[in-house]
């Protein structure tokens, strides 16, 4: 077990309440770079509010978080983001306005300088219009480029959003409930995809309600139930973790 | 040559659609200012001030007014940011009342007998103003900065957490909105030669807001339709006499209730333009 390799994100003892629901209470963890995390629990387990204390749309009652040993905690959204994590929504947000193309230019920060942003976006020799194509074809969207994202397939969005994430050029991705609305094919295709990103060494940390999906592709796995971390380990390990049976049996019955 | 009675329409038209740009400008990061007429007003008394009392050449003058209601506008933008729709209007419009009755008590400029001695400017000076911004706000529309003000529009939250300074955004856009309302103050002022508080009451504020929703709320040269709308349209109804300004507010709820986002969208304006998504 000497071969785990350090963490990319940490989180210590992390409290977040809101009135008097405790959506996540003390929960510390650590996603190992380079590597695909799972986080699974029931319905209302705190899955999304660890997402979103993570990105700082939420912060923390109690706790600290760090990215690669620095201090994420009270840093605004945007400050996380360019820090270097990127997420997509569980309930998709993508901008009503923009077509395809236009998303995966807006979160880019190649071209950053008061200058650089005034060109027109995108030209297709640009470094930022590179990077577009990139994950364009990535993802499969080449047919759609010019579509209004919102008016699209439910799992069409997903890869949207994914893109737009990715292009923001992140150490740490993540991914809220990736294939809902996708079907079997398509989820397979995603997973082959998710795959190439890690071997590419991105670290990525994914919310995901279908089991197989997550056991066939996490490294790690962390469960959370009423907001607390009930168990973590090896796929192997939590599947027959008598805790975790316990959880969903409870929330199934 | 045109007509002085042509060209003192054409004059209109170009004040109008700068005005209209200001509030377009700010509206287009999703903030609706009531309070434009009030950038103006700074605008036009301070650009006055400048090339009558202080001999200052107009140019100069307009754009030193500008930088100085770009600072207001930025200082107005921090309050702004923890307002939304319709009480962002109303504080807005407040902030423009604020200025109109500080310029009715300004005695050193007139107060409420107003202020004159201007030099007159021609309609082609204030299209050079109007075409050039017009032009300067159609192709940053096409910049990545325009992508993460219309990001910060469609979805605040979402801009924020894919790296955009959405604060920045809103701020800034009340700065530049008021700067291009202080030109249109200043040429409104050099044109009409005289000023007095009531040219930048609320229902100045009103009228900008319209021609920005009857043009195209979408496209910057949507104010410049709405503009030239709302300056042509009641001088060509005009055989209706009276009943002018009822088939005026006629046309107006026709328009909207067809086209929501104005006569001219994005969808319009790049046929129009022939030009294919930004590319
Ligand atoms: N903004 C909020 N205000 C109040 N309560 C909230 C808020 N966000 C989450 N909660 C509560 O916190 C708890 C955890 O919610 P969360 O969305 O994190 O669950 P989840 O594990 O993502 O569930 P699901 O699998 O259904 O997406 C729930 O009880 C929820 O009602
Ligand atoms: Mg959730």
């Amino acid at each position: 077990m000497s071969t785990m390799p350090a963490p990319l994100l940490s989180l210590v003892d992390v409290t977040r309440t809101f009135g008097g629901v405790q959506a996540l209470s003390g929960v510390s963890l650590d996603v190992a770079a380079g590597r695909i995390t799972g986080v699974i629990g029931p319905n209302g387990a705190g899955k999304t509010t660890l997402f979103n204390v993570i990105t700082g749309a939420y912060t923390p009652t109690a706790g600290e978080i760090y990215l690669d040993g620095a201090r994420l905690t009270g840093l605004k959204p945007y400050q996380i983001a360019r820090a270097g994590i990127a997420r997509t929504f569980q309930n998709i947000r993508l901008f009503s306005s923009m077509s395809v193309w236009e998303h995966l230019l807006v979160a880019q920060r190649h071209d950053g300088s008061v200058f650089g942003r005034l060109l027109p976006a995108g030209l297709a020799r640009s470094k930022a219009g590179r990077e577009a194509e990139k994950a364009l074809v990535f993802f499969g969207l080449e047919k759609v480029r010019d579509r209004p994202a919102r008016e699209l397939p439910y799992g069409t969005q997903r890869k949207v959003e994914m893109a737009r994430a990715l292009t923001a050029n992140p150490r740490l991705l993540l991914l809220d409930e990736p294939i809902a609305g996708m079907s079997h094919e398509e989820a397979d295709e995603l997973r082959h995809l998710l795959m190439r990103l890690r071997a590419d060494g991105l670290t990525i940390l994914l919310i995901e309600h279908d089991m197989t999906f997550v056991m066939n592709l996490c490294d790690r796995i962390h469960v959370l139930d009423f907001g607390r971390q009930i168990a973590h380990g090896t796929p192997e390990a939590v599947r027959t973790d008598p805790a975790v049976l316990d959880a969903y049996l409870g929330a199934d019955t | 040559m045109i007509s002085t009675y042509h060209a003192a329409l054409l004059a209109d038209s170009g004040i109008l659609m700068l005005g209209a740009l200001s509030v377009y400008i700010i509206l287009a990061t999703g903030q609706l200012s009531l309070g434009n007429a009030g950038f103006m007003g700074i605008g036009a008394y301070l650009a006055s001030y400048l090339t009558v009392e202080a001999g200052l050449p107009l140019t100069l003058a307009l754009v030193l007014s500008a930088l100085a209601a770009g600072m207001v506008g930025i200082v107005i933008g921090f309050p702004a940011l923890r307002l939304r729709g319709i009480y962002l209007a109303m504080a807005t419009l407040g902030f423009g009342e604020m200025v109109r009755s500080f310029f009715l008590n300004f005695e050193p400029m007139g107060g409420a007998g107003g202020f004159s001695g201007m030099v007159h400017v021609s309609v082609g000076y204030i299209w050079l103003w109007a075409g050039g911004i017009l032009v300067l706000v159609t192709l940053l529309e096409r910049s990545r900065l325009w992508l993460e003000i219309r990001a910060t529009h469609d979805d605040e939250t979402a801009a924020s957490l894919v790296g955009l300074n959405t604060t920045a955004t809103k701020i800034g856009a009340f700065g530049f909105g008021a700067a291009v309302a202080a030109v249109a103050g200043g040429l409104f002022a050099h044109h009409h030669v005289y000023i007095e508080p009531a040219n930048f009451g609320f229902d100045r504020s009103i009228e900008l807001v319209l021609a920005v929703i009857l043009g195209g709320s979408t496209v910057a040269p949507g104010a410049l339709v709405g503009a030239v709308l709302l300056v042509l349209l009641p001088e060509t109804l005009r055989f209706l006499a009276d009943w002018r300004l009822a088939a005026f507010g006629t046309l107006l709820v026709l328009v909207l209730l067809v086209r929501r986002q104005g006569i001219l969208d994005r969808g319009l304006f790049r046929a129009l333009t022939f030009r294919r998504q930004a590319s």
